[in-house]
């Protein structure tokens, strides 16, 4: 029996986008990244765009994302990506540009880039996945680890007091006269990938009319990271990240 | 061609020049001494001339990022700074440089270290023409010791970054950067079209068409095997600029019976030591590296035959003088003569210098 | 001809602009110039200096520890640069403000009262000019039509209707200029 014969063509109900490589992907199972670059690649095929589309890949688990997003891409040294943004969208204005970056580059190490960018509106699409920890390197404490959330450099739970407090990067940048588009989302359940999704091609669409800075926040597990299995990662995400970092559009143009 | 005579100091001069040479962006940060390069740049409005993209950026480590995106897209990008705010770029002139793109960077270096001074240094020789980031790698660095020079290298030094697609540094100093003299501009380069870079630079990520593979520009490869090849072949790069592209000025050389070898500013006033030492009956010459990598080995081993000594003149306390003694390799006596800080050595002074360190009683 | 001038006084003097003024001169008369200035916090209302050299041939240093001419505006740059006139230099200062004169023998010494001169013509913004109308006179390494072809050169257009003014304190600078030592 032949895969044709099993799978019918006309019962054929979804497809890969050509978008995303071959390559097998370096993210955990039950990691939220690979939706997230799927929904990303999606958009810009939907688009039609790809010949007009340039990434930026971060440091983090997502270093490799240019082996998964079937476009031109530049990876950026750890934090830079909304300058490497700026660089090539400068030179070439009509192209569409986007960094796919972390907690941990944007919101730490990547802070002063993010909130500059995003303040001299550069007309970029920031995706910025949020899961509270350091993926790659093992799971260490992150910018936005919630308080009391455990991580192998907060083993008891991160303490306000003696750590700081836990940094809502997306409601920062929607203070700023430069982004067009703010949001928060989740790729957890189908309906919450349907609605990041529809948030990314706005971001796109924005981004087409020049409005200013375009930013998606994506909530995301890691359940490695987290020590948690998938299911359980996801019910934890709901129940501690979900009321601290809110799902929702935050900005919107009028 | 038409050629146009201005007064100019050597940070406006850089920053017209490369306006005529087409580049298409320049990123940068406020820092003395050279601060009238963005100014200069902001009055000028390139964007109305030719189109070139100005941008203050919010830090030097954002500035070499933009360059680095921005070189990533075939276009002619550069930057400047000075000695402090290089430091900050050097990460990503290290990712510049292992990915393989061309930029170029101008260092109008200051005292340090650490904040130092203001006042003119030589003292990041060893920074610029060693790697001065991470990893094994170089930069071709050109020497200017004149305005002129630095008009006349920032359209050489694109041509050199693209043809190594690699980085290129100018170091220049505080008083190359601040001074005035006369200078020839050249013609309007006009920029290259987006189809023009298209076409030129295959692997420029402006966007997949269906005609070809994506485009990757990264520096990473953790397969240590691909890392090793990767290494050669920059190797191969360094040693093909040893062979085609040393530049060097050789000054009253022919009968010298001493040498000063001197870059950039020290090279100027080793000219002037040179008169005030013929005064006194001593016979010096003067070689002038231009490159300072790859640097002149073989000229100034040539002249080691030739000479009963060499003095390394830098205002460094003793960087260069690391690269002419392995060129001399013992054969004659070389020492070093410098006044660091921001401390500019008068010619004078260089001439005690030689009569006490090289010639002796 | 090789002429090495350092022209020395307070910031807000118009020590930068009088010395860009000269070399453009040179300029114009094609030859070689430099234009060096001490920079950073001090020309902020410290003691600004600027080396000027003008020569027929290709200048070597822009940096020198002696020179042809001390123009000399500040008692601190008289401290500084007098010793660093060549013997048989040449030195021109304004007395205005200078507690301790230049006592040099083997130096020509010439004083001009700019500030005061200046002030009498009721723009103290020529102040500049009337000095190198006085060194011109002492020192004649450019012709005066050079030095107004220099001044529409490096003046912005708005500013020619001022050329005319700067013509007459040169002037002034040169019929003011007094002898006070010959070596």
């Amino acid at each position: 029996m032949k895969f044709e014969d099993i799978i019918k063509k006309e019962n054929l109900i979804y497809k890969k986008t050509p978008l995303m490589t071959d390559n097998t992907l370096s993210y955990c199972p039950g990691c939220g990244h690979g939706t997230a670059h799927r929904i990303t690649m999606e958009i810009v095929e939907e688009m039609g765009i790809v010949q007009d589309t340039i990434g930026i890949a971060p440091v983090g688990c997502s270093v490799l994302a240019y082996e998964f997003m079937n476009v031109d891409m530049t990876q950026a040294a750890h934090g830079r990506a909304p300058a490497v943004a700026t660089g090539i969208k400068r030179c070439w204005p009509d192209k569409f540009v986007f960094t796919y970056q972390g907690d941990g580059d944007l919101a730490a190490i990547g802070t002063a880039e993010t909130i500059h960018a995003c303040n001299r509106g550069e007309n970029i699409t920031i995706i910025f996945i949020n899961n509270g920890i350091y993926g790659m390197t093992g799971g260490q404490m992150a910018p936005t680890t919630i308080e009391g959330m455990r991580s192998s450099t907060s083993p008891y739970g991160r303490d306000a007091a003696l750590m700081g407090h836990p940094l809502k990067m997306t409601e920062l940048v929607a203070q700023l006269p430069g982004t067009c588009f703010v949001t928060r989302q989740a790729v957890h359940t189908p309906s919450a990938v349907r609605k990041a999704k529809k948030a990314i091609r706005k971001a796109f669409e924005l981004q087409k009319e020049k409005k200013g800075t375009t930013f998606v926040e994506i909530v995301s597990n890691c359940n490695s990271g987290w020590k948690m299995t998938p299911v359980q990662a996801n019910k934890w995400m709901v129940d501690n990240m979900f009321p601290f970092f809110p799902l929702g559009d935050i900005k919107v143009p009028e | 061609m038409a050629k146009e005579l201005k007064l100019m100091k050597g940070n406006e001069a850089i920053a017209e020049a490369a306006i005529r040479a087409g580049s298409d962006a320049y990123f940068g940060y406020p820092i003395t001494p050279q601060s009238e390069v963005i100014e200069y740049l902001m009055a000028e409005k390139p964007h109305e001339r030719t189109g070139m993209v100005v941008l203050q950026a919010e830090s030097e480590l954002a500035a070499i990022n933009m360059v680095y995106g921005a070189a990533g897209t075939g276009k002619k990008v550069w930057t400047s700074s000075s000695s402090p705010g290089i430091s900050l770029k050097q990460e990503g002139i290290s990712y510049i440089a292992g990915s393989e793109l061309p930029c170029v960077i101008v260092n109008v270096v200051r005292g340090g270290p650490g904040l130092g001074t203001i006042q003119p240094s030589q003292a990041d020789y060893f920074q610029a023409t060693k790697g001065g980031g991470h990893g094994d790698y170089h930069l071709l660095v050109l020497a200017p010791a004149s305005v002129q020079e630095m008009a006349d290298f920032i359209g050489d030094a694109f041509d050199l970054a693209f043809k190594y697609r690699g980085p290129v540094m100018i170091l220049s100093d505080g008083v190359i950067g601040q001074m005035m003299e006369k200078v020839y501009l050249k013609e309007q380069v006009p920029r290259l079209s987006d189809d023009e870079i298209a076409e030129k630079y295959p692997w420029a990520t402006i966007g997949k068409p269906a005609s070809r593979e994506r485009n990757i520009i990264t520096s990473l490869d953790l397969d240590s095997s691909k890392m090793e090849l990767h290494n050669i072949h920059l190797q191969s790069k360094y040693r093909q600029m040893e062979e085609e592209e040393v530049r060097f000025e050789k000054i009253n050389c022919d009968d010298a019976d001493y040498l000063f070898v001197a870059y950039g500013s020290s090279a100027r006033i080793c000219q002037k030591s040179i008169q005030l030492a013929a005064e006194k009956g001593i016979k010096v010459g003067l070689l002038r590296p231009i490159t300072l990598f790859p640097f002149p080995k073989k000229q100034i081993s040539e002249m080691a035959d030739k000479v009963k000594g060499i003095l390394s003149v830098e205002m460094s306390a003793g960087q260069m003088i690391e690269d002419v003694k392995l060129a001399v390799n013992g054969r004659v006596k070389v020492e070093h003569f410098g006044r660091y800080g921001g401390i500019i050595p008068t010619p004078a002074e260089v001439v005690d210098a030689l009569i006490e360190k090289i010639i002796g009683e | 001809m090789t002429e090495e001038i350092i022209i020395a006084g307070f910031g807000g003097q118009g020590v930068l602009s009088m010395g860009k003024i000269l070399a453009y001169s040179g300029i114009m008369q094609d030859q070689e110039v430099s234009w060096m200035p001490s920079y950073g916090p001090e020309m902020r209302g410290g003691t600004a200096n600027v080396t000027v050299i003008v020569s027929d041939e290709r200048i070597s240093s822009p940096v020198l520890n002696e020179f042809d001419t001390a123009i000399i505006l500040n008692q601190q740059s008289m401290d500084k640069f007098e010793s660093a006139v060549k013997k048989g230099g040449t030195l021109v200062y304004d007395p205005n403000g200078i507690t301790h004169h230049p006592e040099r023998k083997d130096i020509n010494i010439y004083s001009i009262e700019a500030a005061k001169k200046a002030s009498e013509m009721g723009n103290t913004k020529i102040f500049n000019m009337v000095v190198l109308g006085a060194y011109l006179k002492v020192k004649p390494i450019v012709k005066i039509e050079n030095v107004i072809l220099g001044l529409k050169k490096s003046l912005p257009a708005r500013y020619h209707s001022l050329i005319a003014l700067n013509k007459d304190a040169i002037t002034m600078g040169m019929d003011a200029v007094k002898e006070i030592n010959k070596a």
